[in-house]
């Protein structure tokens, strides 16, 4: 009960943002078209539909950070979450409060992605489905690392790491725009020892039926949201026994 | 039975002392507020109290149970209007009372009588629907300490209530506060002298983390041989100062 009334205060703080909102559904789908028009216009195959839309989705899920950062940001800085630790709530009704509202729209956003790439080609089929099933790990991977940013920054550093940096790092190095083979050296080593490259690799794996090459990503991504997941709720905890005056 | 009991409560920090031994005896149903200018130790004893802030030694007693060895039992039975507004700003009022009354607990029925309770106490009803960013000030802080009635607190903190309010919006606030007089125990913190002096059943002056003198303002003016509560307060915190 009190989870899910915690839950719900933060679900409807973040819908009702109207800028959370035009990032989190609006960007992926412009770079979509963008991208998708882009192709069309060129010889090579260079973002075939099936292919762009994972990274995509990928892309997307870097502004579920930016959303759940900013908000336990916000809540830390107006003093919301210090009358929050008052009350008779234990760490994992707040750490389930603000992870829980995050995963079905989440969920919402990869489907809408790949909702509106059916609309530019993308033919539906069950492989689809499970690539949107795939995509769910990276997103609990993401929403950890808005928890994490979240209680340790303040909402202006948060919107820089996770607007910024996260966005950036999720688009160059998860190979979306460009295929990282082509690449190749230490840019690929680099791209491959963070999640973000496995993370679409699984979900094209998933979508073209390469099956057995899903998991040996996959493993990469829960990895990193377990640990990322560890450390966030380690920090969040010593946020609520914090004795900084 | 007393509400609160503090045994050389303290708070040090790497280079000060924030509250220092601090020995305090508040009754059931008192108005006792904390006066000291910035810095004297306020907050610091209301996040000590709270369960915010630990103590570096000493301990407190709400109400028959430690801060320090019971602390859950300690936040059921109290509640905190924070310094600065805390309200979630993009939920209505009604929203902001029903999402506190759930995480104390209440059930659903619960909870809608406490919301009209909340609503018609504190004057919210006509803006009940509003998000709570666009209220003024003064309501957002209405709001803020209904929030924190709205749990049937048997202790209230009240940090800084009336800070940065206008002179229409903090008489419409003492309103409020002097209607719960007597039903709960509240703890008040302010640097306004006729704030103190027109709610407070007893008043503490903290100066530089201690505490240097406790009575109503007639105690306290008469101990300093003052002729108002400021004069009083300026006489203990300064001679206090001096003498260290």
């Amino acid at each position: 009960m009190k989870t899910a009334a915690f839950s719900a205060r933060n679900r409807k703080e973040m819908i009702r943002d109207p800028l959370n909102m035009a990032f989190g559904i609006g960007f992926p789908l412009v770079i979509l078209l963008l991208l998708t028009a882009l192709q069309s216009n060129i010889q090579v195959e260079l973002f075939a539909i099936d292919q762009l839309v994972p990274g995509v989705a990928v892309f997307g899920l870097s502004f579920i950070s930016l959303f759940s950062g900013m908000l336990i940001a916000k809540d830390r800085s107006t003093s919301f979450l210090m009358r929050l630790f008052t009350a008779p709530l234990t760490a994992p009704d707040y750490i389930l409060g603000y992870t829980l509202p995050l995963i079905p729209m989440a969920v919402l956003q990869i489907t809408i992605t790949f909702i509106a790439a059916a609309f530019l080609g993308l033919v539906l089929h069950f492989n689809v489905l499970l690539s949107i099933v795939v995509l769910i790990p990276v997103a609990i991977l993401f929403i950890g690392i808005g928890l994490l940013a979240g209680s340790m920054f303040n909402d202006k550093v948060v919107g820089g790491v996770c607007g910024a940096l996260l966005t950036n790092l999720s688009a160059w190095l998860s190979g979306t725009w460009f295929d990282l083979h082509l690449v190749g050296g230490w840019f690929k080593g680099i791209a491959y020892m963070l999640p973000f490259a496995h993370a679409v690799d699984a979900g094209r794996a998933a979508i073209s039926g390469d099956y057995t090459s899903i998991l040996p990503h996959l493993w990469w991504v829960i990895g990193y949201a377990v640990a990322i997941l560890i450390i966030a709720i380690f920090v969040f905890r010593k946020q609520m026994s914090s004795d900084s005056d | 039975m007393l509400a609160i009991e503090t045994k050389n409560l303290s708070k040090r920090y790497k280079t000060k002392t924030a509250v220092d031994s601090l020995n305090l005896s508040i009754k059931q149903g008192e108005l006792f507020t904390l006066l000291g200018v910035n810095g004297a130790g306020k907050t610091t004893t209301i996040k000590m109290l709270t369960c915010l802030s630990k103590p570096t030694s000493g301990d407190a007693i709400l109400l028959g149970d430690s801060i320090i060895s019971n602390p859950f039992a300690v936040k059921e039975k109290i509640n905190i209007s924070p310094q600065e507004t805390a309200v979630a700003r993009n939920l209505s009022v009604k929203e902001n009372l029903e999402f506190t009354a759930k995480i104390y607990g209440f059930d659903r029925k619960e909870t809608a009588l406490k919301v009209q309770e909340m609503l018609d106490t504190f004057s919210l009803a006509e803006v009940s629907p509003n998000k709570a960013k666009t209220l003024s000030g003064g309501m957002q802080r209405r709001l803020s300490i209904a929030m924190a009635l709205i749990s049937d607190p048997q202790i209230l903190f009240l940090d800084e209530p009336t800070l940065g309010l206008d002179v229409i919006a903090r008489r419409q606030l003492w309103s409020a506060i002097e209607k719960l007089k007597g039903n709960i125990t509240i703890i008040l913190t302010t640097h306004y002298m006729e704030e103190a002096e027109a709610l407070s059943d007893r008043i503490g002056v903290m100066s530089k983390g201690k505490l240097r003198a406790v009575g109503t303002t007639a105690e306290l003016t008469a101990k300093t041989s003052t002729g108002s509560l400021e004069d009083a307060f300026v006489s203990l915190a300064t001679l206090e100062e001096a003498t260290g």
